[in-house]
Order: structure tokens, then sequence, then C-alpha cells
């Protein structure tokens, strides 16, 4: 039987990766993805996981052991934030064009400068080009669900590049949520052991990672492009065979609200649960205002999207990361091009807000309603709650 | 040279025949390529010591020759050459 408890989710995720019988860890400690990476060292410690825990001197370094042992064939699994993602960086691309299957927790949090260890999504949006695919847990279950099928995804022949499960940082990460569990006979069946397609084995020697000459670039981008796009479906499969199995259904958006609501909130992560409680605040007086929820931001979900808009007047978008120097945060931006498609097009109002961890109230989503109901804001964005005067 | 398309390019562009490098015809690259003067040369193969292709090779006669298959034209054999036997002369394609 699952067993059902009260865990912190940082150890939560520890757990799931151990469920998932990851066979090497690399890893560097940063804040506040650290009590993932510490526990995981601990359960390797103990002996309770069968895997190879590599304490690196670096994120740089971190990655470049998941992707040697990945390319060895292995289960690889990291955890990383903020600076240790974009020290990442270049790295980051090599996984997912060399179709490594690595799997890796974002704790997300903020970039310097100046320094802030809370949280918000300026790390992975710096990211988002990465080639990799891109989930976005909203509650401690959830992350622990997704970093499990993570590896079943990422995995699949069809599918072979890495994933990374975004977690907001402190407010996920630190919050201590009734989990359940499941056992490791059920997780064993739902996710057998990694068959790669291709290894490094002195027995059968091959190349990987060599240089693509101008003839052959552009077709190995091609082939990586739709692979992620074509990783849609595997997803959906995957999230189906996960509820059967457990019970928990999962989607690659989530909607919420009275349908015939004309106002939608679009969020993606944490703070699409205050917005579901804000709804509540909003709907007083009536079916004013529903949400969508993304969870899957890469591949981006546009079908499903486009389908979810159906009828939607105004949508309010909600980042939590700026993109200097252009016309809208990262999401708005896609949001709207992706718009751009419909004859009728809702207005767009961004919002961003939440940056280095500052609270964002469900009090706070009614005025933003309120904003957009009155044409305010329109087909602009805001950096939400700055003080304008001392 | 026969290149794969996207869709059966090896996963990750990754060579799954060792040492296919050999293949790789970089005589292409050439615009110019050594032409060997005997009467002057000593047979000393430190034009084959150089050659970044390692494409220079003793022959029968003791002679070190160029294979025009990978020769990139990139003169430096001429360059280090100490009897000055080695010259480059333009390729007409
Ligand atoms: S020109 Fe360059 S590549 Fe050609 S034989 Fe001389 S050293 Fe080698
Ligand atoms: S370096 Fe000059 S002299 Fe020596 S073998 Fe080559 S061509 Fe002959």
């Amino acid at each position: 039987m699952a067993k059902r408890i009260g865990i912190e989710n940082s150890l939560a995720v520890a757990e799931a990766v151990k469920l998932a019988r990851a066979e090497v860890i690399a890893a560097y400690p940063i804040t506040p993805q650290t009590h993932i990476v510490e526990e995981l060292s601990q359960i390797v410690a103990n002996g309770e996981l069968e895997a190879e825990f590599i304490p690196v001197e670096s994120e740089h370094s971190a990655m470049s052991a998941a992707i040697g042992a990945s390319a060895a064939g292995a289960r690889v699994y990291t955890a990383t934030a903020s600076q240790g993602l974009a020290l990442m960086h270049e790295i980051l691309f090599i996984a997912s064009s060399l179709r490594l299957p690595i799997v890796m927790t974002v704790a997300n949090r903020s970039l310097s400068g100046p320094i802030s260890i809370w949280n918000d999504h300026s790390d992975v949006m710096a990211e988002r080009d990465m080639g990799w695919i891109q989930v976005f847990g909203e509650n401690g279950q959830e992350v622990f669900d997704l970093t499990i099928m993570a590896f079943r995804i990422a995995e699949d022949k069809r599918v072979l590049l890495p994933v990374a499960v975004n977690m907001d940082g402190f407010i996920l990460t630190h919050m201590i949520e009734s989990i359940e569990i499941e056992e490791q006979e059920k997780i064993d069946k739902f996710l057998p052991p990694y068959k790669p397609v291709l290894r490094l084995d002195p027995a059968h020697p091959i190349s990987m990672g060599p240089v693509g000459v101008p003839e052959i670039y552009a077709e190995a981008k091609k082939q990586q492009e739709v692979a992620l796009l074509e990783s849609k479906a595997v997803i959906k499969e995957v999230f189906k065979e996960w509820a059967e199995q457990f019970g928990r259904a999962y989607n690659l958006i989530e909607t919420n609200g009275p349908e015939q609501a004309e106002v939608v909130f679009i969020t993606m992560g944490s703070l699409g649960e205050t917005v579901m409680s804000a709804l509540d605040l909003i709907n007083v007086q009536g079916d004013k205002a529903r949400q969508v929820r993304i969870r899957l931001w890469r591949p981006f979900p546009e079908e499903e999207l486009l389908a979810a808009l159906e009828g939607a007047k105004k949508v309010i978008v909600i980042d939590r990361a700026v993109s200097f120097g252009t016309s809208y945060g990262p999401v708005a931006g896609e949001i709207r091009s992706m718009l751009y498609k419909l004859k009728e097009q809702p207005e767009v109002y961004n919002f961003i807000c939440g940056l280095g961890g500052r609270d964002v109230t469900r009090q706070e989503f009614k005025q933003m309603y309120e904003l957009a109901e009155q044409g305010q804001y329109k087909d602009k964005y805001l950096i939400w709650g700055v003080r304008e005067n001392d | 040279m026969n290149y794969p398309s996207w869709r059966t390019l090896e996963l990750g562009a990754a060579i799954t025949t060792p040492g296919n490098a050999a293949e790789l015809k970089t005589g292409d690259w050439r615009t110019e390529f050594p032409v060997l003067d005997e009467e002057k040369c000593v047979k000393c193969g430190l034009c084959a010591i150089y050659c970044p292709e390692f494409c220079i090779h003793e022959d029968d006669t003791g002679y070190f020759r160029a294979d025009l298959y990978y020769c990139k034209g990139c003169g430096i054999c001429v360059h280090e050459c100490p009897k000055d036997a080695l010259t480059m002369q333009l390729e007409e394609k």
C-alpha cells in the first residue's frame, strides 16, 4: 500500500528519485535545492539506494558528470537552482542535443543581482531554449509524481530527451505537505530499468558529440526539435498511465472555474493555487473569471491552450520573470504570439509578479482582475507591486 | 559524400562506425597541392611528420608523397622542408 505521510516536499522528491532507482546522482548544493541532494546523499550513504553519488565541485561539473554517466547508459538525476542552473548553461544544451534522458529538479530561484535566494522563474526562463522537456509542479504531490514520470518520459525511445521538473523554491521545496509515497514494487512496474539505444561501450565503440559540419548541423537540430515536439504525445500517454495506476490524473494544462467566464488567468507553478483561491473572491458576483494552469512549458502545449482559451475576452498572464527589453514577460509573449492565430483575439494583460520571492496574495489577484476589467494595462505588462514613491 | 537526412541521422548525431573519419575527403578543401622535386629531396621525412593530416607516406622508392585524397593544401610541408624540395601548385578543377 502507498503510504500517506507528512513530509517536506524536497525530501519527497528525494524519495521519488530513490523509488525511480536512479543509478548516478551528480549534484552541487545550492539553496533552495539543498535538502533534496542532502537527503539523496544520505540515502545513498545508508545503502538504501544502489547509486553513485558524485559530489562535484560545481554545477558545470554536475551537468558534465550527468552527461558522461547518461552516455554510459545509467539512469541519472541532478538538481539545481538559480546561479547553479546558469552555471550549467552550456552543458544543458549538450545534454539535449546528445539526446540523454537526464532528469533534473530546478528549485526555481531568482537570478542575481541583487543576490536573492528567493523564488521566481528567472533561472529557468533564461534557459528555456535549452531543448529540454520542461514541466512545472504546483504542489508537493505533483512534484513527487512528476519526478518519477519524468524518467519514464525521458527514457521513452520515441523521446530520449532530458526533463526539467520545476518546483518553486521555498514555497514548494520547504513546505511540509501530506504526500502519498508509492510502493517500490508498483514504481518498478511503471518504470522498468533504462535501456539506452546508444551508449558508450568499449565493446561497441561509438563517438557521441562529434563535430557537426555545416552539412550536418541543421539536420541534427531538426531531429532534436521534432523529438521535442513529438514528446507531447508520449507525455500525455505517461500521464494517462500514471492516472490508471496511481489514481492521480494530470493534463498538460489544467483548467478551473466557471467555463462561461470571459476573463482567464494563466499561471505556471505554485501561484496557480493562489489564483484558485482568488477565484472564490472574484466570482462572488457571478461567473467572472476562470484559470488555466500551465504544467507543460516545453514543448509548448499550444493546441490545448487555444482550446482552453475559447470564448475568453481578456487573458491575464502571470509571469514570474522579466524578459528584459521586450514587450512582455516570457509566458505572456508566448501566449500573445499564439493568440495571433485566432480570428478574434482576446486582450492580453500581463502582470509580472512575485519577483525575488515577493508574496502575491489572493487580494492582489483580485486587483489584477479589476484592472483588466477596467481595461487598464491592456496589451501591456506591469511589474506588479513596485513602489513608485518612497 | 552522401549526407543523411534528419530522419536517418544517428541519434544526437552520434558516430556509430568507429574510425569513419578516414572517409572524410579533406582533399576537397584544397586550392593548391604540394609538388615534389625528387632532385632536391633527401628523403628525411620531416614533411610527413609535420603534415597535420598525416597524409604523407613513404613509397617504395623511399620518397615521401602526399595522398591527395586527404591533402588539404595547407602548405605546412612546403614550409618545413629543409631542402626546398616542395612547392605549392595551383590546382585546376
Ligand atoms: S599541404 Fe598540408 S595537408 Fe597537404 S601534404 Fe602538405 S602538410 Fe599535408
Ligand atoms: S621534408 Fe623535404 S626533403 Fe624531407 S622528405 Fe619531405 S620533401 Fe623530402
